[in-house]
């Protein structure tokens, strides 16, 4: 004890040290005040939305957060009715298969990119690129009539054709093999592995993060996207979710407290798919395996 | 284990051309340095070996065969680079161990070869880590080991303690050469600096521009220089250089009687250089070639640099570290006429 009470002073000298005071400007409270507003501007859909799937229709239009008479009828209600799941279903089947296929040949083309040198290499690159000056809309015409005439529509191919790969992840992806030192390929192949092994076994590894981050744009892309699927699909049972969750309206009248408790439950897998990548997203890799 | 043979080796990189023809014939089981300054095309005639680049034109024979058309894999050689290229993602175990993976073995002769390898090195506690829980030494440990673990035909190390600290350089170094002495394995060791050539090499080959200049023992580098290059980079402090003249078997220094020289090839008079290394010129001694003034003392313990100007020209000496002579002091330099290089003058090709 005796040695205890020779350290306390130390500490407490420790905690007594002041921090300087924050100089605080006008213009701090401001920025403050900006980010405080913007934070609220993004939350307060989905605070809304999470309150309206507890509350009944004569709630509805009342922005209080808190309902008066909860409820979890909505939720019964949504979850019983058996679309919801086959559109659940339809969802997280095109998500997923788009998500895989994004992370392997975006990362292929994008590592065949960077680190193979052969001619035509360049044009190909640009020709990638400049598919991402193209917008979306513009394509959806000639996506539909490619699809009518191969008899995609209504099927789950046609749904996830356009975006099994894209210019924005083989770029993405090219960019992050940069960070690969060439030493590593190199020696790879001095160990005997073909081109293929190396960039499964020693390339992709090292672009973990990139990959993290590319699967949760491409997840959350496909998963809440709109335009297309309900461009490409007419038959109910082959709807993703954010289109079956509209048709909740067109019965009477808009269940405006169906569609935000369908929405609440389609969150929930995209927090899933974060909570599980984000924490290959924070930590780099590259550099351990060189000279430190 | 196979011998190593570089035919006439021409490397272009789109039009500048980065290897002039190398010819080099490297015998079984032989430890050789490739060593010269930065650029000088060492890097490049080891990734033509290791079948990572591929000459212009030429051959390269391993053993019996010419791999020209070989993958690196099919080569039989393993390679250390020099940021040690282990992967971070993987433990030292699988590093090690990853060369074997396409190796027709059993899986237990394959983690009992890693065993052995990491005996060898040293490393047997460590074989779990990651590579980011490893030192700068132990991570190039690794990197040998992973070379090692397939017992290749050839060896090849890129300036692979370029990165270490002085101390653990030459620890490395010393390891590396008991290593060979071991297992024998043909090994070809690339750096630029002289000293780790002269330690390790059974022969050095001194490069420059692309060009050979020379290929020999330490000795033979060190005592009979083929060109002023040579004599100049190899040694440290360098070997001075003093113009003269040679006429009917004297040489002639400015200011300083004449020498004896029995360089027979000479037929003419003409001026030559005359190179004579800091080690062989010493203070005092008994037929001394010339006097001069001390300038500057720098002492190294067992013995002390004497900077002394001789008629303008400064050159570097040698003289006891216990009585050194003192700055201001006139002091006369002997050196014996086997340790007088003679260059002719335009070529600077050693004079024989
Ligand atoms: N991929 C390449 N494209 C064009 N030139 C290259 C390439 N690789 C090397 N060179 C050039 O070839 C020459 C020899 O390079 P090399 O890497 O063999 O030198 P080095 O002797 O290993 O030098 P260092 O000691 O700096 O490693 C250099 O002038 C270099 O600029
Ligand atoms: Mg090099």
């Amino acid at each position: 004890m005796a040695a205890g009470q020779s350290i306390k002073p130390v500490s407490d000298a420790l905690l007594e040290v002041k921090r300087p005071p924050v100089p605080r400007s006008y213009g701090q409270y401001i920025r403050w005040l900006l980010l405080f507003s913007g934070g609220v501007l993004m939350v307060m859909p989905i605070a809304y939305m999470l309150s309206a799937s507890f509350k009944y229709p004569f709630e509805l239009y009342n922005l209080n957060l808190i309902p008066e008479e909860p409820t979890i009828e909505n939720y019964t209600y949504v979850l019983e009715d058996g679309r919801f799941y086959q559109w659940f279903i339809n969802s997280m089947v095109i998500a997923v298969i788009t998500t895989i296929s994004n992370v392997l040949f975006d990362s292929l083309v994008g590592y065949t990119l960077c680190k193979f040198r052969f001619p035509g290499r360049m044009f190909v690159f640009i020709a990638i690129l400049s598919t991402l000056m193209i917008p979306t809309e513009m394509l959806i015409i000639p996506w539909y009539l490619m699809s009518k005439s191969f008899g995609w529509l209504d099927s789950y191919w046609g749904i996830m054709f356009p975006g099994l790969m894209t210019a924005f992840g083989t770029f993405l992806m090219k960019q992050f093999f940069e960070t690969v030192p060439d030493d590593f390929i190199e020696a790879a192949r001095i160990d005997g592995l073909n081109e293929l092994q190396i960039w499964w076994t020693v390339a992709m590894p090292l672009v973990k993060p990139a990959l993290a981050a590319l699967a949760i744009f491409v997840f959350l892309g496909n998963w809440t996207a709109f335009i297309w699927p309900l461009i490409v699909t007419n038959d109910q049972s082959l709807y993703t979710l954010p289109i079956g969750l509209t048709t909740f309206s067109v019965e009477q009248q808009v269940e405006w407290e169906l569609i935000m408790t369908g929405a609440a439950l389609a969150t929930i897998p995209t927090l899933i798919v974060f909570l599980i990548f984000q924490r290959y997203i924070i930590r780099g890799v590259v550099m351990a395996g060189l000279k430190g | 284990m196979a011998s190593v043979a570089l035919q006439n080796l021409v490397k272009f990189y789109g039009k500048t051309q980065v290897l002039h023809g190398i010819d080099l014939t490297v015998a079984d089981g032989e430890f050789i340095v490739l060593v010269g300054p930065s650029g000088c095309g060492k890097s490049t005639s080891l990734r033509i070996i290791s079948g990572l680049e591929g000459a212009t034109s030429g051959d390269v024979m391993i053993g019996e065969r010419v791999v020209n058309n070989l993958e690196p894999k099919e080569r039989d050689i393993a390679m250390v680079f020099q940021n040690y290229a282990i992967y971070p993602h993987m433990s030292v175990r699988r590093n090690i161990g990853f060369g074997l993976r396409t190796a027709k073995m059993s899986k237990a002769d394959k983690t009992a070869r890693v065993d052995e390898v990491a005996r060898i090195l040293s490393m047997t506690e460590l074989l779990d880590r990651k590579p980011d829980q490893l030192s700068g030494g132990q991570r190039q440990r690794v990197a040998i080991g992973r070379a090692m673990v397939r017992d290749p035909a050839v060896f090849l190390f890129d300036e692979p303690l370029s990165n270490l600290d002085a101390q653990l350089r030459t620890q490395m170094r010393l390891e590396i050469k008991k290593l060979h002495q071991r297992v024998g394995n043909t090994i070809i060791f690339v750096t630029h600096d002289q000293v780790e050539a002269m330690t390790m090499a059974d022969r050095i080959v001194i490069m420059k521009e692309g060009r050979i200049q020379q290929v020999g023992t330490p000795q033979e580098v060190f005592h009979l220089p083929a060109n002023l290059f040579v004599a100049r980079f190899i040694g440290a402090p360098e070997m001075n250089i003093l113009k003269g003249h040679w006429r009917d078997g004297l040489v002639f220094l400015d200011g300083v009687a004449p020498f004896k020289s029995d360089v027979s090839s000479l037929l003419k008079s003409q001026p030559v250089l005359v190179g004579v290394r800091p080690d062989h010129l010493t203070v005092g001694g008994e037929s001394p070639l010339f006097a001069g003034t001390v300038n500057v003392l720098e002492p190294l313990g067992s013995e002390t640099l004497v900077y002394v100007t001789v008629n303008g020209t400064e050159v570097i000496a040698k003289a006891s570290g216990r009585a050194p002579p003192a700055v201001g002091d006139v002091v006369s330099l002997s050196a014996s006429a086997e340790d007088m290089h003679l260059f002719d003058e335009t070529s600077g090709q050693r004079i024989t």
